[in-house]
């Protein structure tokens, strides 16, 4: 099977939420509350337990500063963030169940039947895309409609998406897309527009990519993801040293204090067998 | 006059700023808005932990309970007296003993603990705990048996076992928590292991003093460990890095200070005095106990505030 992706392409985005609606009806996803934000036209917020799409509105207006306006003009971008299905998954790594499992589309997937909530793929996602459903209690996310691809279609919000922001199909032929489309929004004069997919992170790249345009992290994507994995090896080691220094600690203690023993310090309330 | 900085000087301070590392002494121009991180509308970047106070607790015991065994075991090698030995092993079997309901309580599906043990991953902190925890529990159960049941040689093989997993129980939580995206813990992943297996042997050496052992060797353990948590807290309230601000500020930054205080210096004053006065070992161990609680639910308290203050970088 070919590895598919999802490219995300912010300057095609009306904002129309047609992605958010779609998914949540083919995944049955349940309501993920209703509050009015005062964010531009998020009241969604971010993804989670209940969203696995979620329309980004990015307001930027000029900063007030020292000596005048900053030189940034006022621009709204929208972009529908979802799940990265990354190249090293955080996530699927912490799994203890095996329940997070990479499937033959190459996206990390959680399987419904296996989780038991332990709550940890919640703490190993760099981009706070997992979380553990309180009513439910066990762990939700993009499932990159797998039943979907199963059968042959298109996931339900690249499916919906009316303007094409949403683009689905084999990850390397997005990749050269994205390219192209960035050549030629540089050669029009949007010369802001980047994509974003931390390949030269310890995340390793990721199967949902993004183009958009200023700085990546206006819109919650970092510039320099981690995950866990990476920090195992220091932190094993520290684990190593304190066992080790615990062992000996305890033995030279005991060892000395035998030898000064005369009884009389000893376990005086409770008689040795 | 007024000096004169020019616009990027000024942006470039605003970068710095966002990140937390303002190079600029003294640079702050009077009525300017004060610098906010560059990211989405200040929203968290990654997700809070959504544990419950089932997990602090069993960090707590099962840390106990780990390096009890490990001291069961070494006061038996070094020919301590056999009732320290016995009541060691127990601690560590009833500790072992809680420790499985508390995390299977903490799971969002209970009924699916067993899970757990589908697949071993050592990629996954967690997994190795699981795999621990039955190993060490098992252990445990089987050394206080043989012990009751008088068949030492079962007992002692069982008991270098609840020992061998007893350091990974004692240490291990600290990678758990350390090896995570949630910032001030990943910062304190080399120092979580060590700082919560200090305080796992203050507690097991606590819980043996309170049971009626007196020996100088258990006050000399509490006497280290107590002061090296004295050296922890020094080392978080010393640094000024900005993912550590969830433990000098704020009502976690307050419950990491208690925490530090009933498992550092106050400790470490009693066991010094403990040299001599019992009163003062009693009052040390159940100081080290309580700081050792504390700590770990601080910790997974600013994990949580932490969680909430992510931005991206």
């Amino acid at each position: 099977m070919a590895v598919t992706g999802f490219l995300t392409d912010s300057t095609l985005c009306i904002g129309c939420k047609a992605c958010e609606v779609a998914c949540k009806e083919w995944n049955d996803v349940p309501d993920d509350g209703f509050v009015w934000s005062g964010l531009s036209y998020d009241n969604t917020l971010a993804l989670g337990h209940s969203t696995y799409r979620h329309v980004k509105f990015v307001e930027r207006e000029p900063k007030a500063g020292c000596g005048g306006n900053a030189k940034e003009q006022i621009t709204w971008e929208f972009s529908s963030d979802v799940c990265k299905h990354c190249e090293n998954a955080g996530c699927l790594e912490a799994c203890p169940t095996g329940s997070i499992v990479r499937t033959e589309f190459g996206s990390v997937f959680v399987q419904p039947d296996i989780c038991n909530g332990c709550g940890y793929c919640v703490v190993a996602c760099p981009f706070g895309v997992v979380d553990r459903r309180p009513d439910d209690g066990r762990a939700f996310k993009c499932t990159f409609c797998y039943d979907r691809q199963k059968a042959g279609a298109e996931p339900a919000c690249a499916k919906a998406c009316p303007t094409g922001s949403i683009l689905f199909g084999k990850l390397d032929d997005l990749e050269r897309a994205a390219d192209r489309r960035i050549t030629q929004l540089h050669a029009n004069g949007m010369t802001d527009a980047t994509i974003w997919n931390p390949k030269e992170t310890s995340v390793g790249g990721t199967h949902a990519f993004f183009l958009v345009r200023g700085d990546p992290r206006a819109y919650n994507l970092p510039l320099k993801p981690q995950v866990p994995a990476a920090l195992l090896r220091q932190s094993w080691s520290a684990a190593a040293v304190a066992a080790g220094a615990m062992v000996a600690l305890s033995l030279v203690s005991f060892a000395l204090g035998n030898r000064n023993m005369t009884g009389v310090e000893g376990s005086r309330r409770r008689g040795t067998r | 006059m007024k000096p004169h900085i020019p616009e990027t000087r000024l942006d470039e301070i605003r970068e710095q700023a966002a990140l937390g590392r303002l190079d600029a002494d003294g640079i702050r121009p009077p009525g300017s808005p004060f610098p906010e991180a560059i990211s989405y509308y200040g929203l968290p970047l990654v997700k809070a932990p959504v544990w419950t106070w089932e997990v602090p607790l069993y960090f707590f015991v099962g840390g106990a309970a780990g390096a009890s065994s490990v001291l069961a075991f070494t006061a038996q090698l070094t020919g301590a007296s056999p009732s320290l030995v016995r009541d060691a092993r127990w601690i560590a079997a009833i500790g072992a003993a809680v420790s499985g309901p508390l995390l299977v309580l903490d799971l969002g599906r209970p009924e699916r603990f067993l899970n757990m043990l589908r697949v071993f991953k050592p990629q996954s902190p967690m997994s190795v705990g699981a795999w621990t925890l039955t190993l060490f529990g098992a252990a445990t159960a089987v050394a206080v048996a043989g012990e009751t049941v008088r068949l030492p040689r079962v007992g002692d093989t069982a008991a270098f076992l609840a020992a061998l997993s007893g350091l990974a129980m004692a240490t291990y939580t600290g990678v758990l928590i350390g090896a995570t995206v949630i910032p001030v813990w990943a910062k304190h992943a080399r120092s979580l292991p060590i700082h919560f297996g200090a305080s796992a042997l203050a507690s097991a050496a606590a819980l043996l003093n309170l049971c009626g052992h007196d020996e100088p060797a258990l006050n000399a353990l509490g006497l280290a460990a107590a002061a090296f948590e004295t050296y922890m807290s020094i080392e978080i309230e010393a640094g000024n890095d900005i993912e550590s601000e969830p433990l000098r500020q704020g009502p976690t930054g307050t419950t990491i200070r208690i925490g530090g205080f009933f498992s550092g210096p106050l400790p470490l004053v009693l066991r010094l005095l403990g040299i001599r006065s019992k009163r003062a070992r009693r009052a040390a161990a159940a100081s080290s106990l309580l700081g050792s609680l504390i700590t770990r639910i601080a910790w997974i308290e600013a994990g949580k505030a932490s969680a909430d203050f992510s931005r991206p970088d």
